[in-house]
């Protein structure tokens, strides 16, 4: 399968060339592929939105090279197909928004690609439908709450059929029930519409939903695997002052004084069960488990978590629903 | 603080008026101010006023809602009335110390005084009813002959819609910050011209500051979109002058052109 | 200096078509030396209640007592009154617009009218508390800082007008877990130390459940519940309908009780469910 992005000794400073160069991001190297879920996390000032803004051509490498689908984004040549294959959604639901009208704002993406009127009017009641945004088209965005802002943002991208989305902490300046909203938009536009999803996020809930946890650190990745082998790390991630997800830290600390606990929990019903005891069920079961677990903890505040292991990815991106959105 | 603004703000509605083409409602408005600075009657103003206020009815518009628009116009009202009251001459309406009001003042202040009135009235009905979106395409297309002779017809339209954008969420933005600088004492009310101008400085630095923020952030996701000018790009919305629009154009024309001719 | 909300209503835009209830018949008392949690989402009212309380908007309908003096009476001069009552917005780092952090402290304590050595001692003052050096950012411009540090001189801006009640909108929203966790141990100290009376504002389950200790929850614009941070959070179900829902650890010692076992529900903080389940597990034998 063909890379979707691919970084090689990625390097990139700013600044005035002397003294006063900083290096943002310091030799990374790493590939996602097509349909997966990645999730950077790190400080500010760790390098991960200088990271997502290479992953569309918006920076270019100082050394190094970034290639979407083979091509590298260095040759402006590359630009708009890379971008249009490449999505991206920002922090700011305001900063976003170009149009007065919901629709008119989803159609802006593909206006500037040029397609015919009847076929941009097609893909704006999809797009919108893919984010559960139809029955407000004709609204004007500024009266929007800021979850809806950002699912009109999320439409945006998707009118233009990219192949992977980049979301630069898309949830934080929402509110708990805004960031739900993006969450379940993110996560459906990349198990049913097969799209691959970089997120770059504060919030470590949001991180455990994903396939992969890539941990920044000073320009550079410290961390880089399944969440419950990132989560795992608890001394790793306290030393850079990262949170954890709570009950993962419980489990942590529990065991510390003896108790033992899997040290990968992630959600509230592992633990539960963990507690329970649930010897006879075997860890294998686990990740079923808490898909019926899942409608409640989903609507625990902050640290809701969503087990998810790497094992269920085959069949989390059937393309068969690719047709009725985005996925052309 | 800012809610008594009428111009620039948008009704949306179904009605007729609302679902005229853009083009030919700016066509109208151009009409109309045309007519009231032909018209020299009292009975022509009349008549331009039902015309304006037929309008109204029919987009469904609160006619409290939209003369309340003209509310910021006042101490313009006035001082023009006062202007023309007292500086034209002939017949003697009252004397005041060494100023003079006469008939005819009287009469040219209130015929000013309307014009405005009304011209502020027509424009507020063509924003009120006409969505900011379908007003900045309208401009567009009906400036896109001059592209040719160099005009940016594009550019400024895409200009317009990120200022009508913008409006709105700059406005809550003052309004924050002006509260967040009261909150530490701050007073934009009091003192003389020059104490209150130095009183904006806490004010404009941050919206400044902001602006060019947004700007920033803008530009940068409006390029993530493939955003590269005016060309190759197509819209989603095509306008379509159909009957009703000929029907409108027409008949409003011929009837406010009867009246600047007969009036 | 106690702030009493009595029968408060507010209405924006009133008279327009634009019109838009806020707020419905609040009533709330904050007395002194609380710290005080108002949680809600967006558009519960929360952040147009607190700007009742230094008389930045006028109630439609009610009353605003601080200290017991009706605010909006005639000889009440509103500038007292933001001063007793210090309000830092969301974001307030977006109000920062003098050219030195020393400068944009100071102009609180300016606007009051003090003399030159006063304002520059509460300056200090206020730059310390936040955990700033004074000397090594007093004479930086404020806009060349980080984020924290640049949220930390507009706190600073409002703490110099040396306030008795500290009303904070969602003073962590935007940060990193690091900034974040800092200024939540500084807004302790503050309260501690200083016995300053705090109101937090916030969405953050997590955060509030650390630091209140009672909590005041909104919902479209009105209070549907008020008391200590236990007892709100053992009402599980309304804080799901409000759209807030409960710290992940509450919810756990909620689903160890649905399960059967003898287990405290009105555990907040990890450190107290490590408490509370050690208590459980050694009883089974399986910790020593």
């Amino acid at each position: 399968m063909e890379e979707m992005i691919r970084a090689e000794n990625l390097v990139y400073e700013y600044g005035p060339v002397g003294d006063g160069r900083h290096a943002a991001l310091r030799g990374i190297s790493l590939a996602i592929m097509p349909g997966e879920f990645v999730a950077i996390i790190g400080h500010n000032g760790s390098g991960k939105s200088t990271l997502a803004k290479h992953f569309n051509a918006l920076l270019v490498p100082t050394s190094g090279t970034v290639k979407v689908k083979g091509m590298k984004t260095s040759d402006p040549r590359n630009l708009w197909k890379i971008r249009q294959t490449v999505g991206m959604v920002f922090q700011n639901p305001d900063n976003q928004i170009v149009a007065t009208t919901v629709e008119e704002d989803v159609a802006f993406g593909p206006e500037n690609l040029g397609v015919p009127p009847a076929e941009i009017r097609r893909r704006v009641r999809e797009a919108l439908e893919c984010v559960d945004m139809v029955e407000y088209m004709r609204h004007a965005p500024h009266l929007l709450s800021g979850g809806q802002k950002q699912r009109v943002a999320i439409a945006g991208v998707v009118a233009m059929r990219p192949e992977c989305i980049v979301l630069d902490e898309p949830t934080a300046m929402l509110d708990p029930s805004g960031r739900r909203e993006v969450m379940r938009t993110i996560t459906r536009l990349n198990r049913e519409e097969g799209i691959t999803v970089v997120l770059i996020t504060h919030f470590m809930n949001e991180a455990v939903q994903a396939d992969r946890v890539i941990v920044m650190e000073g320009g550079r990745i410290v961390l880089d695997g399944s969440p419950r082998k990132v989560f795992g790390q608890v001394d790793t991630l306290r030393a850079l002052h990262l949170d954890v997800p709570q009950v993962t830290e419980l489990a942590y600390e529990l065991n510390r004084e003896g108790a033992e606990l899997p040290p990968d929990i992630l959600t509230v019903e592992e633990f539960a069960d963990a507690i329970i005891g649930v010897s006879d069920r075997g860890v294998n079961d686990r990740s079923h488990k808490t898909e019926e677990g899942r409608a409640r903890t989903a609507d625990a505040c902050g640290t809701t978590a969503r087990g998810r292991g790497r094992s269920g990815q085959a069949d989390c991106h059937g393309r068969a629903a690719a047709a009725s959105c985005g996925g052309g | 603080m800012f809610g008594n603004i009428t111009i620039g703000q948008y009704i949306p509605g179904d009605s007729l008026v609302h679902r005229l083409d853009p083009r030919v409602k700016i066509f109208i408005t151009l009409v109309v101010i045309t007519v009231l600075f032909l018209v020299h009657t009292m009975a022509g103003y009349g008549l331009v006023l039902l015309f304006i206020l037929g309008a109204m009815l029919l987009a469904h518009l609160p006619v409290k809602f939209v003369l309340r628009g003209v509310r910021p116009l006042l101490f313009i009202l006035v001082l023009t009335f006062g202007l023309h009251l007292f500086m034209n001459e002939g017949r003697v309406l009252f004397r005041l110390g060494p100023l003079v009001a006469t008939y005819e003042g009287a009469f040219r202040g209130f015929a000013m005084s309307m014009r405005l009135v009304l011209l502020v009235l027509a424009t507020s009905i063509l924003t009120l009813s006409t969505s900011p979106i379908e007003l900045t395409d309208g401009i567009e297309n009906i400036l896109s002959p001059t592209r040719a002779l160099g005009v940016p017809a594009h550019e400024l339209a895409m200009m317009m819609t990120i200022a009508l954008r913008f409006i709105p969420t700059l406005l809550e933005e003052t309004d924050k910050i002006m509260k967040a600088q009261m909150a530490r004492g701050a007073d934009f009310q009091t003192g003389n011209v020059l104490q209150k101008a130095k009183s904006l400085v806490p004010l404009l630095v941050p919206l400044f500051v902001s602006a060019f923020r947004r700007a920033d952030e803008l530009a940068m996701a409006m390029e993530a979109r493939c955003y590269r000018g005016g060309q190759g790009r197509t819209r989603m919305k095509q306008l379509h002058v159909g009957a009703k629009d000929v029907l409108a154009a027409i008949g409003s024309t011929a009837a406010l052109i009867a009246v600047a001719v007969y009036l | 200096m106690p702030i009493k909300v009595e029968s408060l209503c507010y209405t924006y835009n009133p008279g327009t078509p634009f019109a838009r209830t806020a707020l419905e018949d609040i009533n709330l008392e904050i007395n002194d030396g609380e710290f005080v949690g108002i949680i809600g989402e967006t558009g519960s009212g929360k952040s147009t209640l607190i700007q009742h309380f230094n008389g930045l908007l006028r109630p439609t309908r009610g009353r605003v007592l601080v200290d017991g003096v009706d605010i909006w009476q005639k000889d009440v001069r509103l500038k007292d009154i933001r001063q007793k009552v210090g309000l830092v917005f969301q974001y307030p780092e977006h109000q920062l617009f003098e050219e030195t952090v020393f400068a944009d402290v100071a102009f609180g304590p300016r606007n009051m009218g003090l003399d030159e050595d006063e304002i520059g001692m509460r300056v200090r003052r206020a730059l310390e508390m936040v955990g700033l050096d004074f000397e090594a950012v007093k004479a930086r411009s404020p806009f060349e800082l980080s984020g924290g540090e640049m949220r930390r001189v507009a706190i600073a801006g409002v703490l110099a007008m040396e306030p008795s009640v500290l009303v904070l909108d969602e003073p962590v929203s935007g940060l990193d877990p690091r900034g974040r966790d800092e200024l939540l141990e500084e807004l302790t100290r503050l309260h501690r130390k200083f016995e300053y009376t705090v109101v937090l504002v916030s969405h953050s389950m997590e955060d509030v459940a650390r630091l209140a200790k009672r909590l005041v929850v909104m919902h479209r614009g009105r209070v549907v519940a008020d008391g200590p941070v236990r007892e709100v959070f053992r009402m599980t179900d309304l804080l799901r309908e409000t759209g807030l829902g409960v710290p992940q650890v509450t919810e756990l010692m909620h689903e160890l009780a649905r399960r059967g076992k003898d287990v405290r529900t009105d555990i907040l903080t990890v450190e107290e469910a490590k408490v509370e389940l050690l208590r459980l597990l050694r009883g089974e034998g399986r910790v020593r």
